[in-house]
């Protein structure tokens, strides 16, 4: 607002906004979204259900429309309450294994019990670009949360973790 | 009364207090969700897209779809022609469809009277109204090198708070400019907007312009920022502290 200098500056970071948006529209392609469209342990596991779209119907159909989301099918089924762990899955940086919670026959929760932590070489580049900003140190907050903001949780390993808690949690 | 579903391969997470209908309310949320992923998943081939794609004609083309397609034909020209769904001459609006997707989600909730509610998917979150103590929301973000951490507790009323980073998928985000060059030197970059839609978007690209990506959210009106870099060392945005808990 006060001067053109900060009008081309937001300019010049707007077009790189949009770049970015074609880069992870294309990261989308390549990592997260194809493998989870048809997850291989989903279609073999027995008793996931029905199919995608039909939802709080009964759905014990196994009729398999192709290319209807497994997911929302799995999500459907009717599951005993308690706490399920899944399998280990090995993701592309590390592991994955999640907790699935259940109550009143619905998933409440799903927790990790292990995450991948990429990127053990890589090195902080110092920058001088803010130094007008206030900087901390990491620190644990034990106060209670309605949720929480993390990078997606979208991968192959969280689905394959989470179909073998979900599996144990069949009614 | 809470609830999650797995939608599109992520948890997408519904919480509504003080409403009387709410297993509706969930229900329909799930349902769209799982509307969406039916209509833009470029991997279904009975998908809108895909069909576009596939030569449906135009005037065969849904509202919704003809929005969301204006919304980036919009972003196109508002950006030089940078912002482009069309690849190798097919369309690909998913990059703006998971934040417009909450956003729109939220708004169908508003309208059907849903004054308090905390919905998510895959870690973007918006929120309405007051918690089940009546409060303000409180979202803990997520500490990039311990899981079981939550390094920050914001509160929030009506924002949408959306998380970019590297470490759950594994994957990396390239800064255009430097294409070659992947980036490591920040973990993760949280972005609290006036909705989730601005968030999400806002928080993908300043992750891309890796330590500088702060900056940017720090110029922009109505947007905070809390980046943590690979020294463990977290930077925020001068308005941020308003959100802490």
């Amino acid at each position: 607002m006060s001067n053109t200098g900060m009008f081309a500056k937001k300019t010049l970071l707007a077009v790189g906004v949009v770049i970015t948006f074609v880069v992870y529209s294309f990261a989308l392609r390549n990592q997260g979204h194809s493998p989870i469209i048809a997850p291989a342990s989903l279609k073999n596991n027995p008793s996931s259900g029905s199919t995608g779209s039909n939802t709080a119907t009964t759905g014990s159909t196994n009729n398999s429309s192709s290319g209807s989301s497994n997911m929302g099918m799995m999500s459907s089924t009717k599951y005993k309450d308690g706490s399920y762990t899944g399998s280990v899955a090995n993701a592309y940086y590390g592991n994955v294994q999640v907790q699935v919670s259940v109550s009143g026959g619905k998933i409440t929760n799903v927790q990790f019990l292990q995450y991948p932590n990429d990127n053990p070489n890589s090195q902080y580049i110092n920058s001088q670009a803010t130094p007008y900003l206030k900087q901390e140190a990491l620190q644990a907050q034990s106060a209670q949360v309605n949720g929480v903001t993390g990078a997606t949780l979208t991968s192959q390993a969280f689905v394959q973790s989470l179909s073998s808690a979900l599996s144990q949690a069949q009614a | 009364m809470k609830q999650t579903e797995i939608i599109m391969g992520m948890p997408v997470t519904l919480e509504i207090v003080g409403y009387e209908d709410s297993d509706a309310a969930i229900r329909d949320t799930f349902d769209y969700f799982k509307s969406v992923d039916k209509r833009y998943s470029t991997y279904k081939p009975d998908s809108e897209i895909s069909r576009i794609n596939n030569g449906l004609p135009r005037e065969e083309w849904s509202d919704e779809m003809r929005t969301v397609l204006d919304l980036c034909e919009r972003t196109k020209h508002e950006t030089d022609g940078y912002f482009d769904i069309r690849h190798n001459d097919k369309l690909d609006p998913s990059g703006l469809v998971k934040g417009w997707a909450i956003e729109q989600a939220a708004e169908h909730l508003r309208k059907r009277g849903v004054k308090n509610f905390y919905l998510e998917a895959g870690g973007d979150i918006q929120t309405n109204g007051k918690n089940a103590d009546g409060e303000a929301w409180k979202v803990g973000i997520r500490n990039p090198f311990d899981i079981h951490e939550i390094i920050k507790v914001i509160t929030t009323s009506g924002e949408g708070i959306a998380t970019s980073g590297t470490y759950i998928r594994g994957q990396h985000i390239y800064d255009p400019h430097v294409p070659n060059l992947p980036i490591e030197s920040i973990k993760s970059l949280t972005v609290i907007g006036p909705n989730i839609y601005e968030a999400d978007r806002f928080a993908t690209a300043a992750f891309a312009m890796s330590e500088d990506g702060i900056g940017f959210i720090d110029a922009l009106d109505g947007f905070e920022g809390y980046m943590i870099d690979d020294n463990k060392t977290a930077t925020f945005t001068r308005g941020f502290e308003r959100y802490v808990a």
